[in-house]
């Protein structure tokens, strides 16, 4: 493992996919720049992909102090077998102290593949990130146990550190167009040959992407909707306020909703201004994804419902009479 | 085609309590579960053994009690099951926990005499969520993977695979052998009968230690394999005093909310 000490530096994955950056990478530049500041360590964007010098700009224009880009065709879909041999070729090469990926799907694929390979350790699906004032190593907390439990994982005694952070924790910060910094070309190529996944067709299932992670307003619905057709009374209620509608498990298993939709501990986490929790009884995996938000509405029928405890606003009833209420409430409103 | 089915048995996560007094997680009388990500690993690897023969083969790393995951996995459809158990296998992260099942899995080729062509496992298990365990696996015996997978298919020796993203899924294909990681299947998995329950019931279970995979390295087992520690645990406090409004006509209801709302300004 060679001297702690020659490791330096946090890096941050940029996640691209079609030259296209995935807002998680930009939202954990702003959440490691106070860290950086605090160790006053260079805060690296590390963006693999196909044309992708925007997205080097663009990330250090979000707070990053320098770039390195490795770019290329083979690097224009995921695949786990380039992206993992570009990034571990760039870590033994710089030796960063601080690696953090985007749990993503892809972010969540390739994170163990790169620690095993470099044996070092890797905290899944952290919610926050710290520097422990003993040791100045990272402290990474994550939920465990369905989200029951809270844990604090630190890795020691091996570099990088390295953790995949959820999506819609951590919000991305201003964009300073006036920033600039140095961007680094990395020539890195993975013969076809090694790639040994072939992506054979991509297939859209939902209209438009779902944005949950970045949605201001939502209003999501659980088991107590009753019916995928009654989701109908929870879209007019969006529509009104410019809303993203979301759901818990339930509706997913009961295949009312697409998974896309889906907000908790194994869907999206969010952090909207306004969360409307429409029929969610608030089981503490639907709660672990929504802890971010600031305002809390809750609508359900069971009086003793455990997401009235999170909620800052609740009413008892039946949401096919509360959710139209509500509707036309906030149509009064404009009016 | 020989298929392995990594497994791990988990305490049932919805099942768990917090104390109210001192936030500590109630764990006792919350019973024992197959992860249920395994679960869908399992049906879509009987599936495609009796689509294309060859044998299913559980692993599940973990105390005695796991045992009886393991029978409750023979009784839907696996022909064999091994519980890797050991002192020395106590306190493994992800990294070493990989370590020991990939050493494991050559150790049972060798005794059962096969090669395996697929390698699946869940998602990730529910107790710890890392979903690191599959991809480290393939890692450590360098082999493909595929996370995610909704489907899998055989096709010309090799496998196609649904793997799920953010709009739909890809359509990912592979040689074999591989590693797939699977999160659900179009289909549910399978009930026992009382006759396979009885047979699984029966059916011995060997534990395999350090002893009998001879070629794993100590060192990098257990906490000693272990790059990550824990520092603290801890139960989130989620309390809010809110303003709750029960026993009104809706429209009165929602029009005090809308009131309450524009008031506090976050309208």
């Amino acid at each position: 493992m060679g001297n702690l000490n020659d490791y330096k530096n946090i890096w941050v994955f940029i996640e691209t996919e079609c030259g296209k950056a995935k807002n998680v990478g930009y939202e954990l530049i702003n959440a490691a720049r106070p860290l950086a500041d605090q160790k006053g360590c260079p805060l690296v964007a590390v963006v693999i992909g196909k044309d992708i010098e925007r997205v080097a700009k663009d990330a250090i224009c979000y707070g990053a102090d320098s770039a390195i880009i490795v770019d290329g065709p083979e690097y224009e879909y995921y695949t786990t077998d380039a992206f993992t041999k570009a990034m571990v070729t760039l870590v033994e090469k710089y030796k960063p102290e601080t690696l953090m990926i985007g749990a993503t799907n892809n972010g969540r694929d390739m994170g163990p593949r790169v620690s095993c390979r470099l044996k070092t350790g890797l905290t899944a699906d952290c919610t926050g990130i710290d520097i422990d004032e003993e040791t100045g190593n990272i402290a990474w907390t994550r939920p465990t146990f369905g989200g029951n439990l809270m844990a604090v994982i630190m890795c020691p005694e091996h570099r990088p550190q390295m953790g995949t952070v959820r999506p819609g924790v951590f919000k991305k910060g201003a964009y300073d167009e006036g920033r600039s910094g140095e961007i680094v070309k990395e020539e890195i190529h993975v013969a076809s040959g090694e790639i040994r996944t072939t992506l054979v067709e991509r297939v859209n299932e939902v209209a438009e992407a779902v944005n949950l992670e970045e949605a201001e307003i939502i209003v999501s619905g659980g088991r107590g909707v009753g019916s995928a057709e009654n989701f109908k009374l929870l879209e007019d209620l969006a529509a009104e306020l410019g809303a993203t509608v979301g759901c818990s498990r339930a509706v997913v298993d009961a295949g009312w909703m697409p998974h896309a939709h889906q907000v908790g501990q194994s869907g999206k986490t969010v952090a909207p201004k306004l969360y409307f929790a429409i029929g969610i009884s608030g089981a503490i995996q639907h709660l672990a994804g929504i802890s971010g938000s600031d305002t809390v509405i809750a609508v359900n029928k069971d009086e003793d419902a455990p997401i009235f405890e999170v909620a800052d606003y609740g009413i008892v009833g039946n949401l096919n009479e509360v959710v139209p209420a509500l509707t036309a409430a906030f149509q009064a409103r404009k009016a | 085609m020989n298929i392995c089915v990594c497994m791990k048995q988990v305490p049932d996560t919805n099942e768990i309590k917090v104390d109210p007094e001192t936030h500590t997680l109630i764990r006792k009388g919350v019973p024992s579960i197959v992860n249920p990500f395994d679960t869908y690993a399992q049906e879509v690897g009987v599936r495609l053994k009796e689509q294309l023969g060859g044998k299913l083969i559980v692993l599940s790393m973990g105390p005695e009690q796991a045992k009886e995951a393991i029978k409750s996995c023979l009784a839907v459809g696996a022909d064999n099951g091994y519980l890797i158990s050991s002192r020395s296998f106590g306190g493994s992260d992800t990294l070493a926990t990989s370590y020991i099942l990939s050493e494991a899995i050559k150790a049972v080729e060798e005794k059962e005499g096969l090669k395996f062509d697929l390698i699946l496992c869940g998602k990730q298990a529910t107790d710890g969520d890392t979903a690191q365990v599959g991809p480290e696996i393939a890692e450590h015996l360098d082999l493909p993977q595929i996370t995610y997978a909704l489907d899998i298919v055989e096709k010309d020796g090799e496998i196609q695979v649904k793997r799920e993203h953010d709009s739909g899924y890809d359509m990912i294909s592979t040689k074999l052998p591989a590693v797939v990681t699977v999160v659900k299947l179009p289909y549910e998995p399978r009930y026992p009968t009382i006759k396979s329950k009885m047979a699984a019931k029966k059916k011995e279970i060997p534990v395999l230690a350090e002893a009998d995979i001879p070629s794993i390295k100590l060192e990098l087992c257990g906490l000693n394999g272990s790059p990550t520690r824990v520092k603290k645990t801890y139960t989130p406090v989620r309390e809010k005093s809110g303003v709750k409004l029960a026993g009104m006509e809706a429209k009165d209801a929602a029009d005090q909310v809308v009131k309450l709302l524009e008031e506090a300004k976050l309208l």
